[in-house]
């Protein structure tokens, strides 16, 4: 239990150096050391997608990745997708659709949808429906977050690229 | 008895009670500062894993810690013997608490398997665990009883020795002329009915953070699963508390479904190690620990229905034989049960009913409420034979349901257990879900395909939602019950300050999904003509807090609109008086209007809620003598509408009066070679009174059908004959993701309840108390040339394979497939 790795990401855009213990799990050196609490612990296996971040651009789930994995990686957290003050496109139109009820699943949901629009800006309900399955959410029955990443996908067209749809954190 | 007449406000006058607003909490849940229980971080805080029972059922014959205890970074190992010495039994509201002793750690026998046998307190999550498999524990197994019948034979292995026997409570409730209606039946339509155990499952598991301060006494418990702050006491004695040393404060709760409904054993194990250390302790249940150790499964429940009937489709009188696997205690008795008392008749006005319930003890995990505590079982059950009735009697299943309806003019209508249904109009309900669903359209497409050899099946069911019990269900049991509690209420405090801003302070741990911010500041907007989101909404711990019972049985809006009003209503007083003084008017001549008061028949001599406030906080003593500093009032607004149950139990009285209504209508194509369902069309429409946030009913409306979607076609929390739990993973018990919900098509009906305020009815569970019964009607209609009948739920693939093959073998089925 005394194997530590020192190592070096970036998260939510800002440089990290830490030293972890071989067996620590990203959820938790994220949500325990870095204080991001963003990242919630779900089902503990890999199935739920609560703990969906995303690494380098692409979701993992992040309760069954350990943090060593993470050494040299960009991490983006829901922590990091609002700025300024400013809530994200999908953020807000996961507001106004009320696409959230507990709010437990929501973190992960918004990633996954977000790296989900990034690789299909103009997608249809049964793709955005087909996307999202790799996430659980007990509360909403997915209609209205379907709707939410829909009308996502319109604001940030609205919005042109890199115009309010770019998180703090670049992208690997 | 005490019944309170409220008159609804009429719609249209309404500013914010109705309106679909974005809701105040989700800012901070958007952005990961939800603040759940395990975000929370306090110095010096200690992490506690539980050691859980392999077995089913075994003699703890040895159990030996030392290793663990001196691994570097761990604080302590309590065992269960060592738990026993430091708490009282756990707080229990069965039916004999002494003879099936529940505690927060098993001593010297566990009862099913993940039962919590030790626990460890470490540094961190990792040591604790690490030091857990240095536990050593000798179990000596013992012979199981799974199956609940098996349990009630005299020779079954006793789940409780001093229980004497498996069974923990049984009664035969009567309720009117039963058996007169079944003699006088042109037919009695009998069926053998399975409903298997599922549960809450929410994605944050229970989880507390326990603080003791050995210097003042005081025991602060953070959780996400408590409230009911009036039986707090209970945990307090379990800890060896003062009750007034007792403070559990809220944490809004991922998720919950019933399961968070009084999950008192987590808090109860962090509260313990807390004061044992003198150091803050948390303790989060894993995913493997709320499956199996949770408190809170759902219903199993095995049933002899008979449904009395009339050969034009009258239903006379129903009775119900009824055996409930419990699991291996009971801490909630038969409440389950009384949930589906209080709507036992559906929608119809069926006359007689009798009601026998065995509650039996096995090796399985605890029952508890989830989502619906019971009465959608009973909702299944009931519109089970319904269909049943009219296929016998060639009706079509919209038709004898139309028969049967209570009638808009026969509100408040009691039902024979003694329940009221305060208001309803069941047919219209019915009307507006068949025409949003095209249901002639598609009984001619199903017509249709069944030519090309397609199965489609359509549903259509009528079902109730009770809401907002009242204390009388826990105790009607029994003829000479411990506690006649009469009262299940809710309170909240409103605080003006001197600008006007307007704070809410709730007292019980409303928010587990169920927009209560959201509620209580429309609530307060229509009160005060204020912006909803400028209203402060926030909680109290339950150490200086007022009485609060929390969300459970669709109960909150309800009960915090009482409360929000009643306040509301003294803080005003308060101001009339205030702003007559300074307008130099007669407060009888001062009207609320827009934000304020003004003198009738001259608006513009007002003063606005602010200019009264700024007067009340800065210039008391230019105010009339009995106007003391500040504007600030609490409400307890107790349960509205509770009758007494008579000495006899032949009517137990009001006890769950404001009944909403639904009707679901699916339309699904069954695949006979995979048993594998699809959706063509799924219409839900809810009569919740009236509507606070359509938008955010709505979300639980689909949410709730999506979960019922998972009781009736996937979850179930499957035990084998050794008591073995196989569904300890997210990877057998199956959540419906995306792609096994259909888009839901809602519609809604609005008839007030003329007892609550705004003429609200509760409406959180519906979804799920409608949706298995939905399912199970389409699936039988679906496949209804092959003579097919759904009686067991969930109706996995596998088990509509089998029942397709069983119908086969009996010499059914006219067409191929």
């Amino acid at each position: 239990m005394t194997d530590r790795h020192r190592i070096a990401l970036t998260v939510n855009g800002r440089p990290c150096e830490a030293e972890v213990e071989s067996r620590r799990l990203l959820v938790d050196f994220l949500r325990e050391d870095l204080g991001l609490k963003g990242a919630h612990i779900g089902c503990e296996h890999g199935v739920c997608g609560t703990c969906t971040v995303l690494m380098n651009g692409e979701s993992i789930r992040s309760c069954i990745t350990f943090a060593v994995q993470a050494n040299g990686s960009s991490i983006l957290t829901v922590e990091g997708l609002s700025g300024d003050g400013r809530l994200h496109p999908l953020q807000e139109a996961f507001w106004d659709h009320q696409a959230l009820q507990c709010g437990y699943c929501t973190p992960g949901m918004l990633l996954r949808a977000y790296e989900f629009l990034q690789e299909n800006p103009r997608p249809t309900p049964d793709q955005v429906r087909a996307a999202i399955a790799s996430n659980l959410c007990r509360c909403t029955g997915y209609q209205f977050i379907v709707e939410a990443v829909l009308d996502a996908a319109r604001r940030l067209e609205t919005a042109g690229a890199g115009r309010g749809q770019e998180p703090a954190a670049p992208r690997a | 008895m005490s019944v309170t007449q409220a008159t609804p406000t009429p719609g249209r006058e309404r500013k914010w009670v109705g309106k679909s607003i974005r809701r105040v909490e989700d800012p901070k849940f958007l952005t990961g500062r939800g603040g759940y229980v395990d975000d929370l971080v306090l110095p010096g805080m200690l992490h506690a894993a539980v050691l859980r029972s392999p077995h089913a059922h075994a003699r703890i014959t040895r159990i030996d810690v030392e290793a663990a205890r001196r691994l570097p970074g761990v604080a302590a190992v309590v065992t269960g013997a060592e738990a026993a010495e430091l708490c009282n039994p756990m707080p229990d509201f069965g039916p004999a608490p002494d003879k099936h002793v529940w505690r927060c750690l098993a001593v010297d026998k566990v009862r099913h398997v993940g039962e919590g046998v030790a626990v460890v307190v470490a540094e961190s999550r990792y040591l604790a665990e690490d030091a857990r498999d240095l536990i050593e524990v000798e179990y000596e197994p013992l012979p199981v009883v799974a199956d609940p019948i098996a349990a009630l034979e005299p020779t079954a292995p006793l789940v409780h020795e001093a229980l004497g026997s498996n069974l923990a409570y049984q009664r035969t409730f009567v309720f009117g002329e039963v058996e007169r209606d079944f003699a006088e039946a042109d037919l009695v339509v009998r069926d053998h009915l399975r409903w298997r155990r599922s549960g809450g499952q929410p994605l944050e598991t229970v989880g507390a953070v326990a603080d003791y301060d050995p210097a003042t006494g005081m025991l602060t418990i953070h959780c996400n699963s408590l409230t009911f702050t009036h039986f707090l006491f209970m945990l307090a004695n379990t800890l060896k508390v003062p009750a007034n040393r007792l403070d559990v404060r809220p944490a809004p709760a991922g998720g919950s479904f019933g399961s968070k409904f009084w999950a008192v054993k987590v808090a109860a194990i962090a509260g313990m190690l807390a004061k044992k250390l003198g150091r803050p302790v948390k303790l989060i249940e894993d995913r493997v620990d709320n499956i199996t150790n949770c408190d809170h499964h759902g219903s199993d429940r095995i049933y002899d229905v008979e449904l009395a009937v009339m050969k034009d489709g009258t239903l006379r009188g129903i009775k119900f034989d009824v055996v409930d696997d419990y699991g291996a205690y009971i801490q909630f008795g038969t409440g389950t049960h009384g949930n589906s008392l209080a709507q036992c008749v559906g929608p119809y006005r069926i006359g007689s009913v009798q009601y026998a319930v065995r509650a039996v003890l096995t090796n399985k995990c605890q029952q508890g409420a989830h989502r619906g505590f019971g009465s959608e079982v009973t909702n299944w059950a009931i519109e089970r034979m319904v269909d049943l009735a009219a296929r016998e009697l060639g009706l079509d299943p919209v038709e004898i349901r139309r028969r049967n309806f209570i009638r808009p003019e026969q509100f408040p209508y009691f039902i024979p257990s003694g329940n009221v249904y305060d208001s309803g109009n069941y047919e219209g309900v019915m009307d507006t879900a068949l025409r949003l669903a095209d249901y002639d359209h598609w009984r001619r497409e199903q017509e249709r395909l069944r030519r090309e050899g397609r199965y489609i099946g359509i549903g259509v069911i009528s079902c109730q939602e009770r809401s907002v019990f009242s204390a009388t269900e826990f105790w009607f049991w029994f003829d000479e019950p411990a506690a006649k509690v009469t009262s299940a209420p809710e309170s909240v405090t409103l605080s003006v300050d001197p600008t006007g801003g307007v704070t809410a302070t709730l007292y019980s741990n409303a928010f587990w999904g169920n927009s209560s911010d959201t509620v209580v500041a429309q609530l307060v907007a229509e009160e005060f003509d204020v912006d909803p989101h400028s209203v402060n909404v926030v909680y109290s711990g339950s150490n200086r807090g007022l009485p609060a019972t929390g969300p459970g049985g669709s109960r909150f809006t309800v009960m915090v609109a009482g409360a929000v009003n009643g306040a509301a209503a003294r803080i005003k007083e308060k101001a009339r008086k205030v702003a007559g003084h300074v307008l130099e008017v007669d407060p009888e001549d001062l009207e609320w209007a827009e934000g304020g008061f003004r003198v009738k028949g001259a608006p513009d001599r007002r003063l606005s809620l602010a200019e009264i406030a700024l007067q009340t906080y800065l210039f008391k003593h230019s105010l009339p003598d009995e106007i003391e500093t500040g504007l600030e009032a609490s409400k307890v607004y107790d349960h509205p509408y509770t009758t007494m149950p008579s000495d006899d139990r032949s009517n137990l009285g009001v006890f769950y009066p404001f009944v909403g209504n639904a009707c679901h209508v699916p339309v699904i194509e069954v695949d006979p070679e995979t048993g594998a369902i699809s959706y063509l069309k799924y219409v839900a429409v809810h009569d919740a009174g009236t509507m606070v946030n359509p938008r955010g009913l709505e979300g639980q409306i689909i949410g709730g059908t999506a979960h019922g979607i998972g009781t009736a076609l996937f979850e179930e929390y499957v035990y084998d004959r050794d008591g073995q739990l196989l569904t300890t993973s997210y990877m057998d018990y199956l959540i419906p993701s995306a792609m096994e919900v259909p888009e839901v098509v809602v519609g809604h009906q609005e008839t007030p309840s003329p007892f609550t305020v705004h003429g609200i009815k509760g409406g959180g569970e519906g979804g799920r108390m409608m949706t298995p019964a939905a399912l199970s009607a389409a699936i039988d209609d679906a496949l209804a040339p092959l003579g097919v009948r759904c009686t067991e739920l969930p109706a996995t693939p596998e088990r509509i394979r089998r029942w397709i093959e069983e119908a086969r073998a009996r010499g059914g089925g006219t067409m191929s497939g």
